[in-house]
């Protein structure tokens, strides 16, 4: 595991906050990018003003970067690992003693 | 160590040759590091250098349906800029580090953004043929390796459309208006032709940067190839549109079907990317003291944070 972005920051920069939008109901928030805002309101509305000109934005999550926490490529192998032989997760592990029509149902 | 670096490596060039994407924690070579800091910063410069020439004519646009158009085509190239200066961030490299090269004359940007603007014609020709160009840049360079560089590339993408079209539909109007609008299209073409063709680099014989680049798959395909897609589509927009393009040794390849230009101006573009075009000066000067016109801005954000977050831990 480690923190994304965790890069130096000259004192003379705003925060670095990443930006999540969701674009409609039934819709999850996705990664849009990144902001730079001195506090939490000035990064909402930086966040609009970069993000979201064109409509199509129900709703915006901000959190400063270095309060993510991520796996990494190298790690993400043995990471996921465990689930790689639970074949029994998903549907095509069941066979059916049912006919074709009803079992397709 | 060096075994190290070495196995590293081979792991790095395995997961791009099978067109996986790099991220910014994942280790990479310092070369592919520093080529994508040169070229994504530049490529954010442009944006926002490129924001100059059209708002020489904001406030000078025929209607006020153009002015919105023009005042957001313009806030898009903001927002361009600064989708591009965080993916160059999570390099390492910071964004003050950027304006300085930029501010310092140290890094450069798009030659064709040191072209003025001499009519609203141009406005029509920017979008048409500069916003064209990048298009076609833009959707390749979207398919390379490093993810934040794509990603930033995509959203940019979906809005550049709306830029060309508000450019074509100028031009389309300014024919339709008339023989006077029809010149003025004609004397902006001229002028936009050669500098536009320029704006996709130096012949892949003169690219110093390419092998590498295309090996780590941060560029997919050759300048010159990219160059003639643009010439075979837009040769045959103009000559629907009814206009002359400056180039006497213009001729249609019957073999590969493709257009044939005469040798561009290479002292020209040599010139104009060390400095010495038509605006850079002014470009220049322009972009400093916007940047220092708004540090009180910077500054009173800052201030306004510092004594919010004091007042919060006073109070716990």
């Amino acid at each position: 595991m480690s923190k994304t972005n965790s890069l130096p920051e000259p004192n003379d920069q705003w925060n670095l906050w990443e930006v999540f939008i969701q674009e409609s109901d039934n819709e999850p928030h996705r990664h849009a990018g990144s902001i730079r805002g001195a506090d939490a309101e000035n990064a909402l509305q930086n966040a609009r003003d970069v993000f979201a000109r064109r409509g199509k934005t129900k709703s915006i999550w901000i959190v400063q970067s270095d309060h993510i926490v991520a796996t990494t490529t190298g790690d993400s192998a043995s990471f996921f690992d465990p689930t790689s032989d639970k074949v029994y997760r998903h549907p095509h592990f069941y066979k059916h003693t049912l006919d074709d029509e009803l079992w397709k149902k | 160590m060096s075994e190290n670096i070495a196995a590293m490596e081979a792991e790095f060039n395995r997961r791009i040759a099978a067109g996986e994407t790099i991220e910014p924690n994942d280790w990479m070579p310092e070369k592919y590091r520093s080529q994508l800091k040169r070229l994504i910063s530049q490529h954010a410069h442009s944006e926002i250098i490129g924001m100059l020439p059209e708002g020489n004519w904001i406030t000078r646009a025929p209607s006020l349906r153009r002015k919105l158009a023009l005042l957001a085509k313009v806030q898009d190239e903001a927002g361009h800029g600064h989708y591009l200066y965080s993916s160059a961030e999570t390099l390492g490299i910071s964004r003050e580090e950027m304006f300085d090269q930029l501010h310092s004359g140290k890094a450069k940007y798009s030659s064709i953004f040191n072209y003025p603007t001499l009519s609203w014609a141009d406005m029509g020709m920017i979008g048409w043929l500069v916003d064209g160009a990048a298009i076609i840049n833009q959707t390749t360079m979207a398919k390379c390796s490093y993810g934040p560089y794509s990603r930033a590339l995509l959203r940019i993408c979906k809005e550049e459309n709306f830029h060309k079209k508000q450019g074509m539909e100028i031009i389309a109007t300014l024919i339709a208006s008339g023989d006077t609008g029809k010149a003025m299209v004609q004397e902006s073409f001229t002028r936009f032709w050669w500098p536009t063709l320029m704006m996709f680099g130096p012949h892949d014989t003169n690219s110093p940067n390419s092998p590498d680049m295309m090996k780590w798959k941060i560029k997919l395909k050759g300048n010159d190839e990219l160059r003639q897609r643009f010439i075979d589509m837009t040769v045959e927009q103009a000559q629907k549109w009814g206009l002359s393009i400056p180039d006497q040794q213009l001729a249609f390849n019957e073999a590969t079907r493709s257009w044939e230009i005469g040798e561009i101006d290479w002292n020209e573009f040599t010139a104009v990317i060390n400095g010495n075009g038509p605006c850079n000066q002014e470009r220049m000067e322009t972009r400093r003291s916007a940047h220092d016109n708004g540090k009180w801005v910077r500054d009173a954000a800052h201030a306004y944070e510092e004594k919010h977050r004091s007042k919060i831990t006073t109070a716990a």
